[in-house]
């Protein structure tokens, strides 16, 4: 009898040791897909910020580029410069035929012509000599330097030919390949070849959206609350606000791109594809967001400051327009933070409103079109080149650099200016 | 044009602000009593100054167009055009005026265009003119009212009130919004396709739903089998049940020992790790579930002799699912803490161990807040767009099966609505129907969930 208590009871033990182990092996697992995660996005993504260059020795002949021995600046940007790239990309391998040629040409980005030019535009004594210029590699050798192509597929598989990796091991052995930071992944625009394909278009698009959404909804969302939570009667149709503003919160994303899509853009014809769109789409996401918050703070700041206002003399507006609402920005700003960070990562209602379209200029208003940087994550993330795999974690890399920095300035601004009641 | 009467106005605006305050002092010199700190006298003149001027500016703005185009398009009233016709024309004469017309210029055309040139500013200068008469007339009756002393703080207070009403309204606003863009088309998809096949049709294929040319006559029987929603609900609550498996007992059981198990230092920093996961963008997600774990979970099923598909409806559920861990191990944290102490010390104090009072005490005490949570999750789950759009399928299969592809709700939308699109096409009608529903099905979700939340805090508070 005794011994069955025993046993009883260390099955009961037994029992509580397996029930913590789950709750230690869930938050275990949970830490253990953020590790991945993480782990996974910066082991694919840190590649491109390296470029690789082949460094090419350029011939410039005056006569190849049809300009005389001293010409002008029009003369420069006029000039031909095809023809001294193709040559000086054929001469890497003297005894090309045609086709090879042909290949050794598509070693490097089609930018090259213009890559020589600008070599030549910055020093124009270079006129007839010889000189070794930068050019950026193809993606796929790109991809190759980095080590992240497989080179023993069967030929006909993959976009390199067998001749295109001799000489590129022929460079490399040379010293004629570097790898240097890469400053066009944050200059250059959207681009179909993935060597080529920057951030600053989408860049631009999410600032431009952020802050169309910022300069809506900010404003709204305060003085609605300050409405709500100092001046409300109690009836039905506050709370019927209320219930709205709840409901709201938990609306699909998806659900307000079809409002922008249905109403901004059917019936009031804005422009589409643009940050104008898009961040109005996006204020009204992030509005209910930023009303609860500014709404918490309010209720936060204790009743003895308006008791104290009003004693003095102060109208209801005064004390709370010069009292409450300064004492709850704290508050309310870190929402709001917090709020447009959501609101930069958003996807879905953006796509609706066309901002996906290729855009490979970089907006210089919130009328011009524009991706944003998750949209431009999903379109990397679709196209079937190597090159755009470790594009998009880049992006990535970049994109939740700026939700951290946004969170951590949102917990600062709490911490720092927030008043501690007690 | 509008800039220039727009700074002009604002400058104005502040410029009264100065106006009235001095006139408040040069009473108070008077000896004369004020009735409101000066500054108000100064807001009172501002408002009276800019407000009627911006609704008259605004409102102008809205129908000047409207007014422009049936004034020039008054000439051709009597030839018997179709609509679309005088648009076509209108849009000829606005490019024609713009000096952007390339084409066959008609004299009729170049007619309209000059009279399109002429009331157009016409309308700009009689604005200009308005609106300066507007503001002078105002300003001068507030002037009138400020030099006696009337009251100004009450006006401008109520003049806040009513801004800060009006802000309030934008919650409602936003909603009505929602119900607006889409009913309309809703309503519209349904005339064409009836509910009935919407609700009980097994096929979905709005790929064969081309665009319609106008002049032909509708045929519904062309899209007879074409939009029947059932697959793609089914695909969203199948996506949706598989993340709840993954979600639900890692985020209830960490979120059990967070509140009752972990010390506060696990606590300080586990909690916030974990919220992390809901920081991430959902695209993050989708390209995570598209690239490492859909491949991932092909290659394990050949190798154990499995066919899986690489866009597994298991790759984006249980991605999905991770992304909805925190949601609920937060809510369930919360809701366990508000559980009374004296509900546990009376369990402890008949011998139970902790994991007994857990699972007998407090989880029941508990349970309308976790359930409260769990369905915020689905809710989630269920709007959730772009981990399925780029991790699962694209066609929606009927099937039950996690290791095949198949479709949402959501992804069918964007799928239709990337690109262009053609309003008034089924095509597109049909992705705002889809909407109609997520819209609903979430609503519905959200309600409950928020009333059982709401409930349950009352009880123990």
């Amino acid at each position: 009898m005794n011994k069955n208590k025993e046993q009883l009871l260390n099955k009961r033990y037994r029992a509580e040791r397996r029930f913590r182990l789950y709750g230690q092996s869930a938050i275990f697992m949970a830490l253990l897909f953020l590790t991945i995660f993480i782990f996974k996005i910066f082991s694919t993504g840190y590649t491109a910020f390296q470029k690789t260059w082949l460094i090419v020795p350029v011939n410039f002949d005056a006569e190849m580029m049809m300009i005389d021995q001293n010409p002008s600046k029009e003369d420069l940007q006029d000039a031909d410069y095809y023809d001294i790239a193709l040559k000086s990309m054929a001469d890497l391998d003297q005894n090309a035929n045609d086709d090879q040629k042909n290949q050794l040409k598509r070693m490097v980005s089609y930018f090259f012509e213009k890559e020589i030019k600008n070599e030549i535009l910055n020093d124009p004594s270079l006129i007839g000599k010889t000189k070794e210029v930068y050019l950026t590699a193809s993606d796929d050798l790109d991809q190759v330097f980095k080590g992240n192509y497989p080179r023993d597929l069967p030929e006909d598989q993959r976009r390199v030919s067998d001749y295109q990796l001799k000489i590129f091991d022929q460079l490399v052995a040379k010293g004629k390949v570097e790898s240097k930071f890469n400053i066009s992944f944050f200059t250059y625009a959207d681009s179909r070849e993935a060597e080529l394909a920057g951030i600053a278009s989408s860049f631009m698009g999410s600032i431009f959206s952020i802050l169309v959404c910022l300069m809506i909804a900010f404003p709204v969302a305060v003085l609605a609350a300050i409405y709500l939570e100092e001046f409300a009667p109690k009836n039905r149709f506050t709370d019927f606000i209320e219930v709205n503003i709840n409901n709201l919160a938990a609306v699909p994303s998806i659900v307000f791109g079809l409002l922008g899509l249905g109403v901004l853009l059917a019936i009031f014809h804005l422009p589409r594809s643009t940050p104008l769109v898009g961040g109005i789409t996006l204020s009204l996401m992030t509005l209910p967001t930023i009303i609860i918050a500014a709404r918490a703070s309010l209720k936060a700041v204790p009743p003895s400051i308006r008791e104290a206002a009003l004693a003095m003399g102060a109208s209801r507006m005064q004390t709370t327009m010069h009292h409450t609402v300064p004492l709850s920005m704290p508050g309310t700003l870190s929402g709001t933070i917090i709020g447009l960070a959501q609101a930069l990562g958003e996807t879905a209602p953006l796509i609706l409103i066309g901002m996906v379209a290729f855009v490979n200029t970089i907006p210089g208003s919130p009328m011009d079109p524009a991706a944003s940087l998750p949209v431009q994550i999903y379109i990397w993330a679709e196209s079937a080149e190597r090159g755009f795999v470790e594009k998009v974690s880049a992006c990535i890399m970049v994109l939740l650099g700026f939700l951290i920095i946004m969170n951590l300035f949102a917990q600062i601004i709490r911490h720092k200016f927030e008043k501690k009641w007690s | 044009m509008n800039l220039i009467l727009f700074t002009f106005i604002v400058l104005l605006g502040f410029t009264s602000y100065y106006f009235g305050r001095k006139k408040a002092y040069t009473i108070q010199s008077t000896k004369k009593r004020l009735t409101a700190l000066p500054q108000f006298y100064g807001y009172y003149l501002a408002i009276w100054c800019a407000i009627p001027a911006f609704i008259i500016f605004s409102l102008w703005a809205i129908f000047e167009p409207t007014i422009v185009k049936l004034l020039v398009l008054s000439d051709y009233s009597n030839q018997g055009y179709l609509d679309d016709e005088l648009n076509l024309i209108y849009e000829k004469t606005k490019a024609l005026s713009r000096g952007q017309f390339t084409g066959e210029i008609t004299p009729f055309i170049e007619a309209s265009a000059e009279k399109y040139l002429s009331l157009r500013s016409i309308a700009q200068s009689s604005k200009a003119v308005i609106v300066l008469s507007i503001i002078i007339a105002s300003v001068a009756y507030a002037y009138k009212r400020i030099s006696s002393n009337s009251r100004t703080r009450e006006p401008v207070e109520k003049f806040l009130n009513a801004v800060l009403f009006t802000a309030s309204l934008a919650a409602i606003l936003t909603t009505v919004g929602i119900v607006f863009s889409l009913i309309f088309q809703t309503i519209d998809f349904f005339k064409v396709i009836p509910l009935f096949d919407f609700v009980f049709g097994t096929h979905w294929y709005p790929a064969k739903a081309f665009v319609r040319d106008s002049s032909e006559a509708l045929d519904p029987t062309m899209y007879s089998d074409t939009f029947g929603a059932v697959p793609i609900f089914a695909g969203t609550f199948f996506i949706a049940f598989i993340a709840m498996c993954v979600a639900i007992p890692i985020g209830l059981m960490s979120g059990i020992y967070l509140a009752e198990y972990a010390s506060t230092k696990v606590r300080q920093y586990a909690k916030p790790l974990i919220e992390i996961l809901a920081g991430i963008p959902t695209v993050v997600y989708g390209f995570f579930a598209a690239l490492t774990v859909g491949p991932f979970l092909k290659e394990l099923g050949t190798s154990m002799g499995l066919e899986v598909s690489a866009e597994s409806a298991l790759a984006a559920g249980g991605v999905m699912g991770i992304m909805i861990i925190p949601f609920i191990s937060s809510l369930s944290d919360d809701v366990i803490t508000s559980v009374p102490q004296s509900l546990r010390d009376g369990s402890y104090a008949m011998g139970a161990t902790k994991s007994e009072t857990i699972k007998r005490v407090v989880f029941p005490a508990a349970l309308p807040g976790i359930v409260g949570s769990i369905l915020l999750g689905v809710s989630r789950a269920i709007g959730e767009t772009m981990i399925v759009v780029m991790a699962s399928g694209l066609a929606a299969n009927l099937t039950f099966n996690p290791l095949e592809s198949t479709s949402t709700i959501t992804a069918q939308i964007v799928v239709i609505l990337i690109g262009d699109q053609a309003f008034g096409d089924p095509k597109t009608q049909a992705a705002f129907a889809l909407g109609m529903s997520l819209f609903l099905v979430t609503l519905c979700l959200n309600i409950v969930a928020l009333r059982v939340v709401k409930k349950y805090r009352e009880k123990y508070e």
